[in-house]
């Protein structure tokens, strides 16, 4: 058994060696081919997050905030269909706050007795309505990029690692690309392209951005964009980590149940291997093997 | 069961296990296969992961039984069916989170399940059909897997169906009859997405038939062992219970820590972004990937880049995918060694390492772009890949000179624990679970 | 080392610690069995909807009756006539399989003077048909699967049925406004 162990240890060496040099003659090779540029340009800036780590779990105050940049700025673009006015008790909020929240939006509901569709006021049980009717319309009032719905962005999104950093982050359990990458794009608006880069018609450079050079958005954060109820300056910064820590919550709401949760199980299961173990060593001690 | 000594009888006491035994004799064929059978008493923990796999297999059916009761099987409801099993169902994300890492964990086991395999020759007569039967496993394994990735209907899910399903294209003349017959239909769709779902509950069922043949063939043979010397004397030999069943517990545990670990704190590590966007017929992802245990198959078969007389790159690369996985099935009969275990083949040994590295190697490029020079790479260890079955098997158990075997498995330990104890007496310190087990 | 030479306190660590392997593992399968279990309970979309309904009663006349549901069961809402009443109000209680008075049935706005609404779960309390008002029986509410009869604040007359058809949590909120699941405004 040692010897395996060791042997693929060697094999292991011998690919973290061999891999980056390949990595990088891969990269001198492509930028010498036209065509062959990877996106994003630039790879998202890790950021500190409440959420991240064994202990991490979410800060409500700073998903209040990022509700209200939500609401107040991308809201009038993006949907946000997964999730209910119900799921907002999660971010602090009473059961009369949600009730009083959810009255704000105008819901479709109906048939009613006469056959007709109506309007009412939003109830907790309803989820977030979609600023455009369908696909379509989005797509027309928006240059014909349909804008993404958020309710599971932040896990829908995540620049590629590599080797061998996404072996690192098995053990610093960085699961952050999402929200890593969200907060880089937000902030990331307002260089100058490089002379190399032509940027098309009607989109917006943003070297963080991962599917090309300029995306079809025009910077929506530019600092004091909303005034926060908690007395938070309103940076560009502190707005887009806001949102970006809210659009986590939105696409994985259970995470603080989870890593909770998580923490007893791995200490139980630690605590009855060493027992199997102690169990195992007592079995076998009168056998030579 | 061959010569074998089993280490005790089942004899019932009670008036109802007598009864019992007179009609339906289960608890014997129980005691004997997990008590009583004989298991070589120098396996170690490369030999656990057998138990592992058929935990893993009953979790797998009841965490799926279980995703089941929630799930919508139509390309309307899939996503949010999924995605409300998530964020309504009580403990959902958990039970979803353990079927989707559980398939990758099933997947680690059963490779280093025959990674051990292939390093102590276990597939060498006489158990050739075992390792056959274990092939088949792997096969169905393989066609479960795939299925249960297009369930959640995101973008990887639509675009890996389009893809996987687009192979049998590749053959002349029937391939487009056959794809659509695979998908009902031009493209994959609701047909497509209702009988995948029907067959992903199904196969795990087919798997767990072909579990119970293959550990029946297991208990016809018995065991290898790291020396690879058959079992001669019931010295060689420990009972199942308790010494194999708290050796194998104590792995169980150890793996499922592991395997919890990526549960509640990496869950969509092994996954892709991208499926967590919804299935769109009219956009591929910029740059689609198979789940990891896929993706050494995958290189191999972008690797054909070339057309080979009458066969063109597309069916190249489908026949090098497909080849790949046929030779695993044919391996008794390629090594012409005479030795079992690579404990006494020197150059077998090392070849065996770098082709574990090749088919980690070959898995790197399968996620990397078919581009420049990962194309090259990967043709040179896909040439390494079939080189090591085609002509390193057969020829190197010809021209190999082994390791002086010992006796018989009791003699091997003794001899080794000896040296142990030796060096327990030099430095002082208690000789590691390794050494010993 | 044989079996002789194991002295007590060994024998007490090596039974304590397959004892406590044992206990771990009974905890462990425990905990896991339980969000297996757990997940069958009405999901948090389910118990959501399961919330108080308003509904609007302003064009049920004496006489007539609507089927509501709350949280996907059926219940009669209907306004009795002044026949009704007094139909209902004269059954002896004593000769009822399951005794209740009629008054406390009848129910309506807080402001209003007369009362003349029921509000009854429309399952049977037998096998869970939903009752109906035959032509020629004025009596009240007629199970059409095995023939159990509820007067029309429903309670059990004769037939298979048990009891009484329960009465959810309701309340007027207004003249208009009828809410089920809740009896607080």
């Amino acid at each position: 058994m040692k010897h395996i162990i060791a042997t693929i240890g060697a094999a292991a060496l011998a690919m973290t060696l061999v891999l980056p040099g390949a990595n990088a003659q891969e990269e001198a090779a492509g930028a010498a081919q036209e065509g062959t540029v990877h996106y994003p340009l630039k790879h998202p800036v890790e950021q500190e997050w409440s959420f991240a780590g064994p202990f991490g779990k979410y800060d409500k105050a700073q998903l209040q905030r990022g509700l209200k940049v939500y609401t107040e700025v991308c809201a009038a673009c993006h949907s946000l269909n997964r999730v209910a006015f119900r799921d907002l008790a999660d971010l602090g909020y009473s059961e009369e706050q949600v009730k009083a929240f959810a009255a704000n939006y105008e819901v479709q509901d109906g048939p009613n007795a006469d056959g007709e569709m109506f309007t009412r006021a939003g109830l907790p049980t309803d989820y977030f309505p979609s600023p455009y009717e369908n696909p379509e319309q989005a797509k027309v009032a928006n240059g014909g990029a349909v804008p993404p719905d958020f309710s599971l962005i932040a896990k829908a999104r995540g620049v590629e690692r590599g080797f061998p950093r996404f072996v690192f982050d098995v053990f610093t359990q960085y699961a952050e690309g999402g929200p890593d990458y969200i907060y880089s794009l937000l902030t990331g608006y307002g260089e100058e392209p490089p002379a190399n880069v032509t940027v098309p018609e009607g989109t917006h450079y943003n070297p963080h951005f991962a599917a090309g050079v300029s995306l079809a958005m025009a910077q929506p954060l530019y600092g004091e964009d909303v005034t926060y109820d908690d007395g938070t300056p309103a940076t560009i910064e502190q707005e887009a980590h806001d949102v970006a820590a809210f659009q986590m919550w939105a696409a994985e709401p259970h995470l603080t149940e989870r890593k909770e949760m998580g923490f007893r199980v791995m200490v139980f299961l630690v605590l009855f291997s060493v027992f199997l173990y102690l169990a195992k060593k007592q079995v076998w001690s009168r056998i030579e093997h | 069961m061959s010569t074998h000594e089993a280490h005790g009888t089942y004899t019932p006491t009670t008036g109802i296990g007598k009864w019992i035994d007179a009609r339906m004799p289960l608890p014997r064929m129980m005691y004997d296969s997990f008590v009583a059978y004989p298991v070589p008493r120098n396996l170690n923990y490369a030999y656990t992961f057998g138990g592992i796999l058929s935990l893993m297999l009953v979790s797998q059916i009841i965490t799926g039984v279980v995703l089941a009761m929630h799930y919508v099987a139509s390309t309307g409801m899939a996503f949010t069916s999924v995605e409300s099993i998530m964020r309504d169902v009580n403990h959902g994300w958990l039970l979803r989170y353990m079927h989707s890492n559980g398939a990758s964990f099933f997947f680690v086991a059963v490779y280093l399940h025959m990674f051990r395999g292939m390093y102590y020759g276990s597939y060498k007569a006489p158990r050739e059909l075992l390792w056959i039967l274990g092939c088949i496993i792997y096969l169905l394994m393989m066609a479960t897997g795939f299925m249960g990735y297009v369930l959640p209907w995101g973008q990887m899910s639509f675009w890996g169906a389009t893809v996987i399903t687009g192979f049998f294209t590749a053959f002349p003349l029937v391939g487009e009859w056959v794809q659509q017959l695979l998908l009902g239909g031009y493209a994959v769709g609701d047909p497509t997405l209702n009988r995948f779902f029907s067959l992903h509950y199904l196969l795990p069922f087919m798997i767990a038939g072909v579990v119970v043949l293959h550990v029946w063939a297991l208990h016809v043979t018995g065991q290898t062992n790291p020396t690879g010397i058959e079992v001669k004397s019931k010295t060689d030999t420990v009972a199942f219970t308790p010494y194999a069943t708290i050796k194998d517990a104590f792995a169980m545990m150890v793996f499922f820590a592991v395997f919890a670990y990526f549960i509640f704190y990496l869950p969509n590590f092994l996954g892709h972004p991208d499926n967590y966007i919804e299935a769109d017929p009219l956009v591929t992802p910029a740059h689609i990937v198979p789940e990891w245990y896929f993706l050494p198959f995958y290189a191999m078969l972008r690797a054909i880049t070339f057309n080979v007389g009458p066969i063109d790159s597309k069916l190249g690369g489908v026949l090098v995918m497909f080849g790949s996985i046929a030779l695993l099935f044919v391996m008794p009969w390629l090594d012409t060694s005479k030795v079992r275990s690579a404990v006494y083949r020197p150059w077998y040994k090392l070849f065996f390492w770098i082709f574990v590295a090749d088919a980690i190697f070959l898995g790197w490029l399968g996620s990397k772009p078919a581009e420049g020079l990962y194309t090259s790479l990967a043709q040179i260890a896909t040439l390494y890949y079939f080189a090591f079955f085609l002509i390193i098997l057969p020829v190197l158990g010809l021209i190999e000179t082994p390791r002086r075997l010992p006796n018989s498995i009791t003699e091997a330990v003794l001899a080794r624990s000896k040296k142990s104890g030796a060096q327990q007496v030099g430095s002082g310190a208690a000789a590691s679970p390794e050494v010993r087990g | 080392m044989s079996e002789e030479t194991i002295t007590a306190d060994e024998t007490t660590r090596r039974d304590f610690i397959y004892v406590a392997s044992g206990m771990l593992g009974v905890v462990g399968v425990a905990g896991l069995a339980w969000p297996f279990i757990d997940q069958m309970r009405p999901d948090a979309a389910v118990r959501a909807a399961g919330q108080p309904v308003d509904i609007d009663v302003s064009s049920i006349e004496p006489g007539a009756a609507i089927i509501v549901t709350w949280r996907g069961k059926p219940y009669f809402v209907r306004r009795l006539t002044e026949t009704e009443i007094e139909a209902v109000t004269a059954l002896p209680v004593d000769g009822l399989k399951d005794p209740a008075e009629a008054g406390p049935r009848i129910g309506g706005p807080a402001d209003e003077a007369t009362k003349d609404w029921v509000v009854v779960a429309a399952n049977c309390t037998h096998l869970g048909c939903i009752p109906k008002v035959v032509d020629n029986g004025a009596d009240g509410w007629h199970c059409p699967c095995h023939g159990s009869v509820f007067d029309f604040t429903g309670r059990i007359l004769h037939g298979p049925a048990p009891i009484n058809l329960p009465q959810p949590p309701h309340v007027f909120a207004n003249d208009t406004t009828l809410t089920i699941g809740t009896d607080t405004v």
